[in-house]
């Protein structure tokens, strides 16, 4: 199917709790979703018979600014059908909080693990949301456009970037 | 008589250890011999390479790329250049093509020569090591010959290549292909049809498909499974569509579908249907074309986002790459295969001997330098 019609299906399902269909500016035309659907709206992608969803290739967390909301952005592929869809959510800077869908695609444990670590977010409902590749008393999210690095860490001193 | 007091042990394997190729730990929880749960704890080589890339010009991420997947530099900065190209719309010459076709299956097979002789080595056969490392020298030579080095190349940029290939270059690697056929027949008598290592490979860390796919495992390990999914089929990029070649599968030999000793099976039959690939590529190389003609002066992909994926010798390379139309890139991530391809050892590498999970490891054929990136 192609992401239009994908996303045709999505709104008739989910109404409002998708927001928008977005084709400018990107490669991987775009469902705009609301973060506190995203589990219910993953399940629906992997069950139906019509779309299959069964591989989360890629999760990446996302700042633009540093100071407009995060963003969390899912890139799904069906290995039956073949066809790919994206999708993109937003979460306030001050209290992320997005769904997790850590038990629906496991690939994304790990990833969601790590979006946790750099950027922040909190996925609600991951089994076991830690720190993956930085050190788990580490101070802020590095890849946060606003992330200003402490002086030390663990009694050495942090190389300044730039 | 008082009962035996047996009770769970945690197990730390790691991250000094010689069989987890390279710096990862894993924490094992065993009773007895038997290991009922595996968490793999990363981050040891993490040198913030995304952080990194957001402060540095595009051109200037290339041996970044490299750097992350240090067995597979060739596959890693084709990736990268790619997604690139496709955000700017820049058409290459053949030529630049088919030479990046080249070294990216030259890559593979040395890469999976890494995978075959350090798995050997994990369960205990030292000898097929000296054999895999002895042709992936010859590989590295090729690369050194074109490039000047043998491990980090920064040779394919955006819109070409660092510079052509020298004199006799296609030559010598038509000598390479000629002999290599003979020295997987090598590998075959040495290793894949040993007796002590199909015991220790059969039947061990048996993955289904639908574990596999639903954990993310891609390119080899994936189709040891079963599951024709060959990105470089599926969804042609560069020129892989004009070239003849097979995607092989697991086919369970000498135990079931997907376990380890299919998943090691796998990569030898990959490494052949790569030479083939390489000898057509040389076969069809234009003798035309200036492979720096392409190179655009500013790079500068316009506002836009992208998520492309290739195949390389660990699975599906990923880069999602979001531009606000500068000359540095505002969020570069790399979707890792090596990362997905990890996650799943704790499904996999349950009941099992703490020496099988050695063995699955072996098998997975990990890098921890584009694990941790």
């Amino acid at each position: 199917m192609k992401e239009q019609e994908i996303y045709a299906d999505l709104s008739a399902k989910f109404g409002d709790k998708i927001i928008e269909f977005v084709e400018e500016e990107t490669l991987n035309p775009t469902v705009i979703v609301k973060p506190a659907a995203l589990d219910e709206i993953c399940n629906y992608l992997k069950d139906s018979e019509d779309l299959q969803f069964d591989s989360l290739m890629n999760l990446a967390g996302h700042d633009a600014d540093g100071e407009s909301d995060l963003s969390v952005i899912y890139h799904l592929y069906s290995t039956s059908i073949k066809h790919y869809i994206t999708l993109k959510t937003f979460a306030s800077r001050d209290t992320p909080a997005v769904k997790s869908i850590a038990k629906i695609y496991r690939t994304a444990d790990w990833h969601e693990r790590e979006a946790y670590d750099l950027y922040g977010i909190i996925f609600e409902g991951h089994p076991d949301l830690k720190r993956i590749l930085m050190e788990e008393d580490w101070e802020g999210y590095p890849l946060r456009k606003d992330y200003v690095a402490a002086e030390f860490y663990r009694g050495m001193r942090i190389e300044k970037v730039k | 008589m008082g009962r035996l007091h047996a009770e769970e042990m945690v197990l730390n394997m790691g991250p000094q250890h010689p069989s987890t190729h390279g710096v990862l730990r894993l924490k094992l929880r065993t009773d007895g011999e038997i290991v009922s749960h595996i968490e793999p704890v990363i981050g040891y080589l993490h040198r913030s390479f995304e952080k990194h890339a957001e402060n540095l010009e595009y051109q200037m991420v290339t041996p970044f790329t490299g750097r992350c997947d240090y067995l597979g530099a060739m596959g890693s900065e084709h990736g990268y250049a790619m997604a690139v190209e496709k955000m700017m719309g820049i058409e290459l010459p053949e030529r630049v093509e088919y030479l990046r076709v080249i070294f990216a299956e030259l890559q593979r097979i040395a890469s999976h020569l890494v995978a075959l002789g350090t798995f050997g080595l994990d369960v205990g056969a030292i000898t097929p090591f000296i054999y895999c490392f002895r042709e992936r020298e010859l590989i590295l030579d090729l690369f050194e010959m074109a490039s000047g080095a043998r491990l980090l190349y920064n040779y394919i940029w955006i819109g070409g290549l660092a510079h052509d290939i020298p004199p006799g270059f296609v030559e010598k690697t038509y000598e390479f292909l000629d002999a290599f056929d003979k020295h997987v027949a090598e590998y075959n008598q040495i290793l894949t049809g040993n007796k002590i290592f199909i015991e220790r490979a059969a039947d061990i860390g048996v993955m289904t498909p639908e574990i596999a796919i639903n954990y993310g495992v891609t390119g080899p390990s994936l189709r040891a499974s079963g599951v024709n999914i060959d990105i470089r089929r599926t969804q042609p990029y560069s020129i892989y569509d004009r070239f003849d070649f097979d995607v092989p599968l697991g086919e369970g030999i000498h135990g079931t579908v997907g376990d380890s000793w299919d998943r090691y099976y796998v990569r030898v039959l990959e490494m052949k249907e790569s030479a083939k690939i390489v000898r057509q590529a040389l076969d069809q190389l234009p003798v035309e074309g200036d492979v720096k003609s392409a190179i655009p002066r500013r790079i500068r992909p316009p506002k836009g986002e992208i998520y492309f994926r290739s195949e390389n010798p660990r699975g599906e390379l990923g880069y999602y790459i979001v531009s606000d139309g500068k000359n540095v890139p505002l969020r570069l991530k790399m979707r890792s295969p090596a990362f997905s391809n990890l996650s799943v050892i704790n499904e996999i590498g349950q009941g099992f001997m703490i020496s099988d999970v050695i063995a699955i490891l072996g098998s997975l054929d990990i890098v921890l330098g584009e694990i941790d990136r």
